[in-house]
């Protein structure tokens, strides 16, 4: 969060870069200020979430306004932004908010995940350590991890009051009754310093770990539903489990085609038609630097030919 | 001399002009069966909610014997100190199982979540301890994952009290239970609550407008016309020589000469 001086080097800048008849980064200053206000109680009281008056943004509710608000309320001149959308940088909704933010505020954006100091995600957590002068924003489509169980706004606000969280194991016992074990793959929930259970929005469990202790600030912002709630640097994460069932994250047999990483979280892709397929890192800007750095993955599998399926 | 389990002193409810109940007083001791009967509009669905902690009475007092404290208003208790006991030391069966059922979740779950709601952690204790009540209700293990939706209504009456049963309260509230369920059905569920009730020792508040399920339940009878209590006593005492003209109305209109 840097703030903004008067510096003159600074306003020409601003004058210069951002968008003619618009405020900076977009919101006006008393939207920012309710935001922020927000933003503040949620980081005093890690995982509690906060209404906030959610505005229009330019663009739909499910595209990450949520996210867009917070960061259009905490980002100053002097930031670089990165926008990851699942785990890439290219996909059409990280690149249209990244130019939003290119445009309205005139910040540099960048890919590299150790340049960022805003990191605004959907889907993942970079697999790069975030560092103690890094924020990640996450965009969230539903905040409260009770609803599913209870529909009652005042009794879920009643359940997180007196941490009476019996009924978020009884989704993982449903779980384990029908599947033999925990399939909740995306979105699993945690508790936050041992009080608030807490949606860490759609990023896959493999990335839950990573949001324990971490030294970044942790934001969550949820645009139609109306609410932010945050973990602060270094605070408890525990994802929910059974001790006869502990959390685990997902592991493959393979490593990563283009870079090797056998550490990393991987999509699976099909590259063409003849039923081809390889595994690659989901963080693109993570396996482009290891590439960079001359690792090697073992490449595109053989294709398949007809004659191995006979 | 054991202690009081429930007591309720001087109670009265009124919503606004409308009387619920006036100036009910009884003691609940442990394992026994209380009866509240009297017609709908009686007072008594108001009483059953003043003392299980669901409407705070307009005056007098429902005192509970804590286990940490001994004897304290449910009312003077803080809120989450009521909602700990309610989900421990009581239960409460809804005439309409659904309205105490989780109709999304398995049986296995309804019936665990009690448990996982004060603490228990262990997938395998828990499945267990599920498996022991669903038999105890005599509901077949092959249903343990299915949901309610697909259980009939005596099964979901079944489940409910199981799903009340599994922290063992020491006094459960039931409203109506067997109403609503064909009479072969009905006959079942009160031998099983009949079992149950006097296997673990529970005291109970029930409160029905049946007679014939007065009978084979509670120890004792508590009869209520326009908000008051009118007549209370051992319940084959009650039953079989009412003293009261309303009582004796009640039991004559059941009884056929
Ligand atoms: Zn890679």
């Amino acid at each position: 969060m840097t703030a903004i001086s008067g510096d003159r080097k600074r306003s020409s800048r601003l004058k210069e870069k951002t968008l003619d008849g618009y405020n900076f980064a977009y919101l006006d200053d008393q939207t920012k200020r309710m935001i922020r206000r927000a933003t503040l109680k949620a980081v005093a009281i890690p995982g509690y979430q906060v209404p906030f008056g959610s505005r229009e943004m330019p663009l739909p509710f499910g595209w990450g306004t949520g996210g867009i608000q917070v960061t259009a309320s905490i980002i100053g001149i002097d930031d670089t932004l990165k926008v990851i959308d699942q785990g890439a940088d290219d996909t059409t909704n990280a690149v249209n908010i990244r130019r939003f933010f290119a445009k309205t505020a005139g910040v540099e954006t960048t890919e590299n995940t150790s340049d960022a100091s805003i990191i605004q995600t959907r889907h993942r957590i970079p697999e790069v350590k975030l560092k103690s002068d890094q924020i990640i924003v996450y965009q969230v489509p539903i905040p409260e991890p009770l609803r599913w169980i209870e529909p009652r706004e005042q009794e879920t606000r009643k359940m997180h009051a007196l941490t009476e969280y019996g009924v978020m194991h009884v989704g993982l016992y449903e779980n384990i009754a029908h599947f033999g074990k925990v399939t909740t793959s995306y979105d699993y929930p945690v508790q936050v310093n041992d009080h608030y259970v807490m949606s860490p929005s759609p990023i896959p469990k493999f990335d839950n770990p990573k949001m324990d202790k971490m030294p970044a600030l942790q934001l969550f912002g949820a645009g139609r539903e109306k609410r932010i709630y945050a973990v602060p640097p270094y605070t408890k994460v525990k994802s929910l489990d059974f001790d006869d069932h502990p959390f685990e994250i997902e592991s493959w047999s393979e490593c990563c085609a283009l870079c090797g990483s056998s550490s990393s979280f991987l999509d699976e892709v099909i590259t063409d038609d003849k039923g081809s397929r390889m595994f690659v890192c989901s963080d693109s800007n993570f396996c482009a630097e290891r590439r960079a750095k001359g690792h090697k993955g073992p490449g595109l599998p053989r294709k398949l030919e007809i004659k191995d399926i006979e | 001399m054991t202690n009081v389990l429930l007591s309720a002193k001087n109670l009265s409810h009124h919503y606004g002009s409308q009387v619920g109940c006036i100036d009910i007083n009884f003691d609940i001791y442990p394992g026994e069966v209380l009866g509240v009967v009297g017609e709908s509009g009686s007072g008594k669905t108001t009483l059953l909610k003043n003392i299980s902690g669901l409407l705070q009475p307009s005056s007098g007092s429902v005192k509970f014997d804590t286990r940490v404290d001994g004897l304290k208003d449910i009312y003077l208790l803080s809120e989450p100190e009521r909602r700990l006991l309610m989900r421990t030391d009581w239960g409460i069966v809804f005439q309409n199982a659904r309205d105490g059922l989780r109709m999304n979740v398995s049986a296995g779950a309804n019936v665990g979540e009690r448990l996982m709601a004060i603490g228990a952690r262990n997938y395998g204790n828990i499945r267990n301890e599920a498996t022991d009540w669903l038999q105890n209700v005599e509901i077949g293990l092959e249903r343990i994952d299915h949901y309610p939706e697909t259980f009939s209504g005596g099964m979901l009456q079944r489940l409910q009290i199981a799903r009340n049963l599994v922290t063992k309260p020491r006094l459960v509230f039931m409203d109506e239970p067997t109403s609503g369920l064909d009479v072969s059905v009905q006959a079942r569920l009160l031998d099983l609550i009949r079992g149950l009730v006097s296997q673990l020792g529970i005291a109970c508040v029930i409160v029905s407008h049946d007679l014939g399920v007065m009978r084979l339940l509670s120890n004792r009878l508590i009869v209520m016309h326009q908000g008051r209590v009118v007549e209370q006593g051992l319940t084959d005492q009650v039953l079989d020589d009412p003293q009261h003209p309303y009582s004796q109305l009640l039991v004559s209109s059941i009884l056929p000469v």
